[in-house]
Order: C-alpha cells, then structure tokens, then sequence
C-alpha cells in the first residue's frame, strides 16, 4: 500500500479511460475493472467505441471509451458520468467533457496535448480545459509517452511497441490512485500475453513505473479506497452479456442432454456468442460460421430438425433476414433459439451503441400469424439466465424463442456468482419415443400433448417414426399438406394457444419498491440497472414509487394486467419510441395510465434524468 | 422395437416410398426421379430412418413428402443451409437434397456454392427444367440467352449459368448427370454420388411437360440420344454413337468428337474418362460439352475426387480438443476458469 496522506473512503466511482481506437482503452479499462472485480468490489463496465477500427489519429471520431463504475455495494449500471477521466488526447478530453462531473480528476498526456494534437481535434484555441469551460475539473497532466518511453528504455521492444504500452502506465496510475494492488494486475497481464513473454515484462514495468510515479510525486491530493464488498459467499468470476449468453447455452444443452449448435454470421455486437460458442469444442459445441444471416438460422434450423438444441445469434439488420426461416421454425414447430444484441438502427444505424428497438422485429417481423416466445435480458448476468430459460422454453415446448440482448449489457461485464446447476431446472425435450403414449404407427407430426399443446420431437434416426414437416400448413391429424379452411383456423388457433400457455410455466411479475405507491415504473430488458437506481433515488428524495422489470415479454406472465391496473400512473421507459408501451396497450385495452418515457440516442440511460423526469411525471395531474 | 429390427435387412425400393399420394402433373419428370430415388437408396441398402431429405421450394421440392424417410419442405433457397446443419449435426445420417434450378442457382445459389466448397457430404439431385414450374413458367437461371417466357416475352438478355461450371468453381468434388428418362444411367450415379464423401451435385436434366416441354429433346429423345450424348464411366474409353462407333479425342487445348476408323483415328485415340483427377481442366471440358459445338453432352459421373468432409473435419477437431483438455461439468469449468475468486 501507497504511504500517502490521505486515503477516502469512498461507496462508488465511476472510471472513464479515452483515448484513439488504436490507444488500448478497451484493455485498460478491462484490466483495470477485472481486478477492481477480483478485489472485491461490484463493478459495472461500458465499452463505447466507434464502428471505424481506425479512424484517423487524434480525431473526434475515432475516440474509443472504457466506462467503468466499481463500488462496495449497489452498482445497478456503469454510471452517467465520471469521476476520473483518463484522456489520452484532447479529442478524448472534447467527446467526454460533458460526462465530467464537477471536481472530477482529468488524468491527461501532456505530451499528445500539444498544438498539432489540438488541431486535429479542431480546438480554436491553445487552452483545451478553457475553451470547454472545464474550470469545474482538476486536471493532472502527466507526460505519459516519454515517461512509457524512459521507463520501457532497454527492454528489448521497438519505438512502436513501446508507444503501445503507455496505455499500461495511465493504468498504473489509476491503480494508485484507487489503491488497486498491482499483483492481481500482473497475474491479468501474464494471463493475456501468455505467448509474448517481452510484452508481458514491458507491460508490467509501464503499469508498475506508473503507480510508482503517482506514489513518488503525489500527483493528486488523496487517493481512493473502495472496501470489497460483502457479498453472497461463494465463487465469482467477471463476465460480460455475450459470454453469459453462451455459458447460457452450454449449460441449457448439457441439462438437456442435448448437442449444442450454433449457427451463425458475424455482426456488431454479437459476433463474441459465435466466438465463444467456437471455443468451447471442449464441450463439443458446434459453432459454424455460415456464408451468411440466413444460412446462419437455416443450419440452425436444420441442426434442431436433427435434434439438437440449436441456436443462432446475430443483431437487427441480421434478424430482419432471417425472419422469413423464423417463420419456418413457428411452422414446423421446431426448437430454436435466437438471440438478437440489439444496436441502434433502422439499417445500418449505429452498430456499436445500444438500443431497444428491436422489440416490434422480434414481435412481428414475419408473414403470417406467427407467434413465438420473446425473452429479454436484463443485465450482463442475466443474460446467462435468460439464455438458459430460452433454451428450456424451446425445447420443452417445441417453439423458436427470440432472446433480446443489447449492445451495452452484451459488452458491457459485471461479477457473477458462479451458479451451481445442480439447482437449475430439469430440460426434457417432448420426445416422441419417450414420451408419447399412443400406438405409434398411428403418430404424426402435429399429434400434440393434450395439456401444452406441444407436439412431440421425432428426431432422425430414431425408428419408425420417419416423418416429412415443412413450411406449408399441415393436416392436424394426419400432417399432410393441407389447405382446408377450417383446419388452417385450427392450426393458427392452436399455435397461438400453444405459446400463450406458456405463461403456465413461467413465474408471476414481481414488483419491487413501494408496491402501494401511485407510480409504477415498467421496463424490459437491458435498462434494469438505470431504472432501478432510478428508483432507489426518487424513494430516497420521500417520494413513493413501484418498479417491475420485464424479462418474459411473449407470452407475459399470467399477473401482468393485475399489476398494471393497480397503478394511477404507469411509466414505461424504453430506449425506442414506445414499443413495449404500445404492445401492453394492445394487449390490454382497458389501460388508460401508461405514460412513456422515451430515448433513443444509442447511450443507456443517465439515472440524473431519469430521476428528474419521472419525478415531472409523478407530480403532474 | 430395437429387438425385433433385423440388423442387415435388405430394403426393397417400395420401403422408401411415404403413404403421401405423388401430385406432380402428369407425364412430369419428376416421377422417374423419384422412383430412380427409390431404386437407389434400395441398392445403397439406406436405412430409412437414418435418411433425411431436404428441400427448398418448387416442383422439385415436393419430393421429401414422397419418401418414407425423415424428410424437410424447407423455404425457397435454403436446403443446401439446412442440410449443413442436419449433417453436421448427426454426420450418421444419410443427407439428401431435392432441388431445382430456381431454388439452388437463384434464390439460393450463396448456399449452394458454399454447401459444396465446404465439401459437406451431402447429395444434391438438382432438377434442371431450365424453367420456374411452380409459378408458371418464367425464365431460370438456366434458361438459354434469348428464351422467350413469361416474364421475358421478347426473350432473355442474359446468360444461364451452367451448374457443372458453378460447382467446379466453387471446387465441387463430385459432378454427374443424367437425363430424367434415363433411368439406369440416373440410378447409376445417384448410388456413386451416395458412395462420394462430399458434396455430390447430380444435374438431372428434367422435362417440364406444361411449361417447358421438350427442352432436352435434342439429348433425351431415342431417336438422337445415341449421337448427342456421351455416358462417361471411370477408367473407361469415351464412346458414344448408336454402334458405339464415336470417340472424343483431344485436340490441341480442345475435345474433339472422331469416328473411330476413320481420318486415321483408332480406338487407342479415344480418351479414357479420369473422374478423379484432382485438377478439373479436362472434367470440366467435357461437362461443358454441347451439342450446338458438335460435341455430344456428356452424362453419368464427370468428377469424383477424394478431400476431407467438412462435418468429420469438425468431429475430429472436438475429439483432438476433448482429448487435451479433462472432461469437465459447466460448473466446474467456470471454477477453473482465469479471474475466479472467492468471497467468504
């Protein structure tokens, strides 16, 4: 530990690094919130980084964020704006300055602050702090680059790869300032460049020359302590939302018993599920990277045929071309999973920032009434849960389910209790030669289980029970082709019905906060976080308010009208134009308290607004 | 039921055959493609329930409803996707595709062409009709530069793509054909290309009787079959002609069709078929054979080469990993994972 004069305790902080895409923000912000993790404390990260891989140098589009917040205890999302910004050009310091909170340090490199620099960053004058009107910050400049240059001196690295490592040095720094021990540091950097011993040693020497400088000359008045946390006993480990999402699946097929398939095409910001999924040969996942969106989902779709629990994942513009072979899986009524990240579209949008308006795709986006399960996640952990129950859900009911992520839960990590399965659920797929009791010579496809209305899985190679499917509507009886009018109504009638008994096996809403207060506040998927503190603060203002928090969107559990007629006013924030606020409209027509609040600019919620404008709400008539 | 089963039962053409009545248009092609079908998967001695065939969209792709197999009526242009995923996911079974020339060389032509680079095994009969059947008679990709159709009424400005030309492109290992009403030829390669392990295209060059009648006269009619066409066996003199008096020859970069005795060319001229040989130049000439050149199309199995199979290259890959690495529960690999810790 550091000998400085003053220590503070403090709850929370919120951490941003910036700096180039090419600067190596995203590693020190991960480093830095992995062992902020392992050290005890709750952690919340925001990776913000810009489509272009490198854009050019010293520009305002090519700034590339790490948002971190770490606290003892409480830490519902990555924060709305910093305490310590970590700027590694002025066009860091111009993109983040209106995220500064007031007294927060700026930790700047001195030498990528000069006139060239600020050119390039298109300031007009040579005082960057002034000309932001930044008096309100505490800026600390440090000449990080010669200084990672003198430190990294004879170590065997080249000019450029020793440029590299300044971003180990700020890190350094940070970790003094928040007294971080290095060692976990050091144990990280082995781990990630376990192939590159020279670069283990010159990261290590940058992060460690770092925290000895800030230690040496003082650099800030205090420094920070933040006590681990005291948290549920156990094990714990760091994960963000797409790697929950596929530990999610691995778990699902092995409850299952089932091979696990994925098949899929890159996109921002799914591509890491197909990444990981690929990894995981040790337990005999098959990930295939196919030729495009569609085969992704066809394979799939082939793969479930054949008897696996099969998965694609991908993001809007990608589930916009697989819906057509969607509406295949609702009409064969076949198990599958697809997991959409949401981003901000219409289109191409913004593929590396985050959005709820997915939520009508995943609803309606097919030909044909075609209904199906839709789930969404709410936090990088839930994910994992989220993805384990969409499993469960399709191959216990024999239906696709469309999980919804985001971008921001899906990179964005948080620390996870490492679950013992041995508690989760049993997964037992309907299998015809187990499970249906009738004569099977007699069997056909669209036999259905008289209580879920879920027909029964003829897998390949089991014998005699050789059947065709497809997407043409099929004879409820003998499952042939059929275009007889009232059985296509039985069959649409039905495959409905199927989905909505679903809520039978699901669990009821819960609400949280003061569930006799006038106002409720109703959100889905990856804004938990925001909306809970959000409501954690307007209680602590005196005010009453309820808060409930969707994960089973289709079908809705079975209690969701009684909770939302309860309510004088019903506030149902999204990151669209109102989507889940029309869709409960639509379901039930008897609503006249729902109240929206809407943003849609591609950045999560900021709690401060929240707050502020759901306290207008309240108040008003 | 597993008892009672006889292990080597010998299944006769009529044990594939579903309890779907065929509802193809009377005299259409597709009914000896169905039963050359049958008659195969009889001598290959497949197992029924072990055999899934999948299909797209079109006449062509009615076929799975036809068989007593497992079978997929999937969408337009996907079965080639499909199929990937059945056959990578139980490589045991025996993976069929029913297509047409609309539905793997339009629609789905991206699936098809990555389905046979990445040499799944898998065997893709693709109807060729050089016309959309289903939707009543508009050109397909396969249709002449200049045929005159629905939708082309003043005729096509554009060229067909050929299927032996797109397969061997897409480094196809296994191409044949052959011609809806040449039944021993049709059952022939159907059994070699089940016997291939890879993707095997078989181009059946089928008659459409309402929309497109007689396309292949000039090589399925008796009276020219002889003449116009070429079967090609392995290791076999190319040979063709009604008293087998024809022979191809190769001259200079180009094949030549001789009769044998005369102009000084013997029979020791004429080619012997190589189907295996790695480097597809010269299969590939003769794929592409046609009779507007003098040449006689050639039919039965035009490449047949050995390379790995993309599903038990992935098999093997999970056994070399699980291999190295100890069998672990979930749980127990996230314990064992990097930046794990415990609060107590």
């Amino acid at each position: 530990m550091p000998t400085n004069s003053v220590i503070t305790d403090i709850q929370q902080v919120t951490i941003r690094f910036s700096g180039d895409s090419g600067d190596g923000m995203q590693l020190s912000g991960t480093l830095f919130s992995t062992l902020s993790a392992i050290f005890g404390n709750e952690i919340a990260t925001f990776p913000d980084f810009p489509a272009e891989i490198r854009a050019p140098q010293g520009s305002l589009q090519g700034v590339s964020g790490f948002q971190v917040r770490i606290g003892a205890k409480d830490v519902f999302n990555s924060g709305d704006k910093t305490d310590v910004l970590v700027a590694m050009n002025p066009a860091a310091l111009k993109v983040n300055a209106q995220y500064l909170k007031r007294g927060s340090i700026v930790l700047y490199d001195t030498d990528s602050f000069q006139k060239k620099d600020l050119d390039k960053a298109l300031y007009t004058t040579q005082d960057p702090f002034s000309e932001l009107k930044l008096e309100h910050v505490q800026p600390v400049g440090v000449a990080i680059t010669s200084l990672t240059k003198a430190s990294l001196e004879g170590s065997g690295l080249d000019n450029k790869d020793m440029l590299r490592c300044k971003n180990m040095f700020a890190l350094g720094i940070v970790c003094w300032l928040f007294n971080r021990p290095l060692e976990i540091a050091d144990q990280l950097l082995q781990q990630k460049f376990a192939k590159k011993p020279l670069l283990v040693q010159a990261n290590i020497k940058a992060m460690s020359d770092g925290y000895n400088y800030g230690n040496n000359i003082h650099l800030t008045a205090s420094t920070y302590r933040i006590e681990p946390i005291e948290g549920t006993k156990g094990f714990y480990t760091d994960v963000n939302g797409n790697t929950a999402t596929a530990y999610g699946l691995i778990a699902a097929a092995e409850k299952a018993g089932v091979q696990l398939f994925l098949g899929s095409y890159p996109i921002t910001p799914a591509t890491d599920i197909l990444q990981e999924l690929a990894k995981r040969k040790d337990f005999g996942v098959k990930a295939l990277q196919m030729e495009d969106e569609i085969a992704g989902i066809t394979s799939s779709i082939g793969a479930s045929f054949a008897g696996c629990l099969a998965a694609t994942s991908t993001s809007g513009p990608g589930l916009a071309l697989k819906s057509e072979a969607l509406g295949l899986a609702v009409m064969a009524e076949l198990p599958l999973v697809v997991i959409d990240v949401q981003r901000s579209g219409p289109s191409t949008g913004m593929p590396t920032k985050s959005e709820q308006t997915d939520l009508n795709q995943a609803l309606y986006g097919r030909n044909g009434e075609s209904p199906l399960v839709v789930l969404a996640a709410a936090s990088p952990t839930d994910c994992f849960e989220s993805a384990f129950e969409a499993s469960k859900i399709a191959l216990e009911h024999m239906t696709p389910v469309i999980l919804l992520t985001d971008g921001y839960i899906a990179n964005g990590s948080s620390a996870w209790k490492i679950p013992n399965m041995e508690e989760y659920p049993a997964i037992k797929p309907p299998y015809v030669d187990k499970y249906y009791k009738g004569d099977a010579t007699k069997w056909r496809p669209f036999v259905r289980d008289e209580e879920t209305l879920v027909r029964y899985w003829g897998v390949p190679g089991t014998t005699g029970f050789m059947h065709r499917i497809g997407g043409l509507e099929k004879d409820k009886l003998t499952g042939i082709i059929s275009s007889n009018p009232e059985n296509h109504q039985y069959m649409v009638d039905t495959r409905r019905n199927k989905i909505e008994k679903i809520a039978d096996f699901i669990p009821e809403q819960k609400v949280v906060g003061d569930t006799n207060a006038d106002t409720l506040i109703v959100g889905w998927g990856g804004t938990y976080g925001h909306l809970l503190e959000a409501m954690i603060r307007i209680q602590a203002t005196g005010k009453k308010v309820a808060f409930t928090h969707f994960r089973h969107i289709s079908p809705l559990p079975k209690n969701t009208h009684n909770i939302l007629v309860k309510y004088k006013k019903v506030i149902v924030a999204e990151q669209n134009e109102g989507q889940f606020a029309a869709y409960l409209n639509g379901k039930f027509g008897d609503l006249n308290n729902i109240r929206q609040f809407n943003r849609v600019e591609g950045q999560p919620f900021k709690v401060s607004e929240l707050v502020e404008e759901f306290t207008k709400m309240m108040e008003a008539e | 039921m597993e008892a009672t089963e006889i292990k080597y039962q010998k299944y006769l053409p009529k044990d594939y055959k579903s309890e779907n009545a065929v509802r193809w248009c009377p005299g259409c092609g597709d009914y000896a493609i169905l039963t050359c079908l049958h008659k195969a998967m009889a001598e290959l001695n497949i197992e029924p329930h072990k055999t899934a065939v999948i299909s797209g969209i079109g006449c062509s792709s009615r076929l799975p409803y036809y068989m007593n197999t497992y079978g997929f009526h999937s969408i337009h242009g996907r079965a080639a996707a499909i199929a990937t995923g059945v056959k990578v996911a139980n490589p045991d079974l025996s993976v069929w595709v029913a297509t047409g020339d609309g539905d793997s060389l339009a629609i789905g032509g991206n699936h098809f062409i990555h389905a046979v680079r990445r040499n799944i095994d898998i065997n893709v009969i693709l109807f060729n009709n050089k016309i959309y059947g289903l939707t009543k008679g508009q050109y397909s990709p396969t249709s002449a530069r200049g045929f005159i159709s629905k939708s082309s009424p003043y005729g096509t400005v554009e060229d067909p793509f050929r299927p032996a030309e797109l397969t061997f492109g897409a480094r196809g290992t296994f191409f044949a054909r052959a011609i809806d009403v040449d039944m021993k030829n049709q059952v022939e390669v159907m059994v070699e290309a089940a016997r291939h392990k890879g993707t095997s295209v078989i181009e059946v060059l089928q008659n459409c009787v309402i929309f497109n009648d007689g396309i292949h006269n000039k090589i399925s009619d008796r009276t020219w079959k002889a003449d116009n066409t070429v079967v090609l066996r392995h290791g076999e003199k190319m040979i063709f002609g009604k008293d087998n008096e024809k022979g191809l020859v190769l001259d200079g970069w180009n094949i030549k069709a001789v009769t044998i005795g005369e102009d000084g060319y013997t029979l020791d001229d004429i080619l012997v078929h190589d189907a295996t040989a790695k480097d597809s130049t010269l299969q590939l000439k003769l794929a592409l054979m046609d009779t507007t050149d003098g040449l006689p199309v050639a039919l039965g199995v035009i490449r047949n080469v050995d390379a790995p199979t993309y599903e038990r290259d992935y098999e093997q890959q999970i056994e070399e990993v699980q291999q190295r690495t100890p069998k672990k529960s979930f749980t127990e690999f996230l314990l064992s994972s990097p930046n794990v810790w415990e609060v107590k």
